[in-house]
């Protein structure tokens, strides 16, 4: 579409990529899949390297960044929510956060520019593994009676208000969580890429028109790729977080 | 005002009105998560600054706010992106 003879490309554009290999076939491989191949690598590499056996105590390089990962994993999300049982949740917990982030990144990575994640498919089957997770660890600790109720009925409230609560409740633990914790994920980086894609059409065609405007945009191009990578970074770890939450809250239930 | 409409064709007619409706969409929808996110951090700072020891614990449990209030600004954000014509 065209506003203010500014050619926009239309949405569907900036988020569809042909097919590379394998067209036709269940398999077929595009740019969205090549990108989450490479965060899988970037991912299984990461830890491959650090956790070979070595001679040294100190860690150095790669070694270094995936142990104060794990470090922050533990400390600002596993004990913060869960506790000192959840570090059984601590592998699952790192390599999702990792994997999220490194398929997040490439939104500013030059040349690649496209965040995998802006498209649902991933998103929404990582939600449902961590649906499928929490049920699981929910009637794994509380058995499966004590989990629905305590899970449809919050103590503290009075009698006459399970009548509101408990459909909430239902609605809001087994359906809309998945949803929510996928397309939270999906929008923000649609969002951040549409938001990088009109700050760099509008610099390109200020620049083919008059040279010295065409400044502004670009300075506003700079600080959203630098508010991007926050943006990609804050997603991998709100994702991570809300996971541990949801996994503490159904091995804990209040009181 | 009526010849004005006569003149255009129904569907551009109607694409019109799916932008104006989602952009009031999307504008109504960003209102309250705003007001939100800025209590939910104004009082994440505030705890910090009185106890800056506990700021591990508050500036988790922000994020967590932020988040859930953020939820709604992208229900909005995404029926944006449904409704463009």
């Amino acid at each position: 579409m065209s506003i203010l003879a500014l050619e926009f490309p239309p949405v569907s554009h900036l988020f569809d990529w042909p097919t590379i290999w394998f067209d036709g076939t269940p398999l077929a491989v595009n740019k969205t899949v090549l990108i989450y191949l490479a965060a899988t690598a970037a991912t299984v590499v990461l830890f491959g390297l650090a956790g070979r056996p070595r001679e040294s105590l100190v860690p150095v390089g790669v070694q270094h960044v995936a142990e104060s990962g794990v470090n922050f994993i533990e400390n600002s999300v596993v004990m913060q929510t869960i506790g000192p049982d959840g570090k059984k949740f601590m592998p699952f917990l790192t390599s999702m956060f990792f994997f999220i982030l490194f398929s997040n990144i490439t939104e500013v990575v030059p040349f690649i520019q496209f965040p995998a994640n802006s498209r649902m498919a991933i998103p929404i089957t990582l939600a449902l593994v961590v649906w499928v997770i929490y049920n699981v660890v929910g009637v794994k600790s509380q058995g499966p009676f004590g989990y629905l109720k305590n899970s449809l009925f919050p103590p503290g409230v009075p009698k006459v208000l399970y009548i509101i609560v408990t459909p909430i409740e239902l609605v809001s633990t087994f359906v809309v969580r998945p949803f929510s914790l996928a397309i939270r994920l999906w929008a923000n980086m649609v969002a951040g890429h549409l938001l990088l894609v009109t700050f760099a059409i509008l610099s390109a065609t200020l620049w083919e028109f008059f040279y010295v405007p065409a400044a502004l945009p670009f300075v506003m191009l700079i600080l959203m790729t630098a508010f991007e990578i926050l943006v990609s970074f804050l997603q991998a770890f709100i994702f991570t977080i809300l996971t541990a939450v949801y996994i503490g809250g159904s091995m804990h239930p209040e009181h | 005002m009526l010849s004005l409409l006569a003149q255009t064709a129904p569907g551009e007619f109607l694409d019109g009105l799916k932008a104006i409706g989602a952009g009031l969409g999307y504008g109504l929808a960003a209102v309250g998560p705003g007001v939100g996110i800025g209590i939910v951090v104004g009082n994440a700072i505030s705890s910090m600054a009185r106890q800056p020891e506990s700021a591990g614990m508050v500036r988790t449990t922000m994020f967590l706010g932020i988040a859930f209030t953020e939820a709604l600004a992208l229900i909005g954000f995404v029926v944006f992106i449904l409704l463009l014509p």
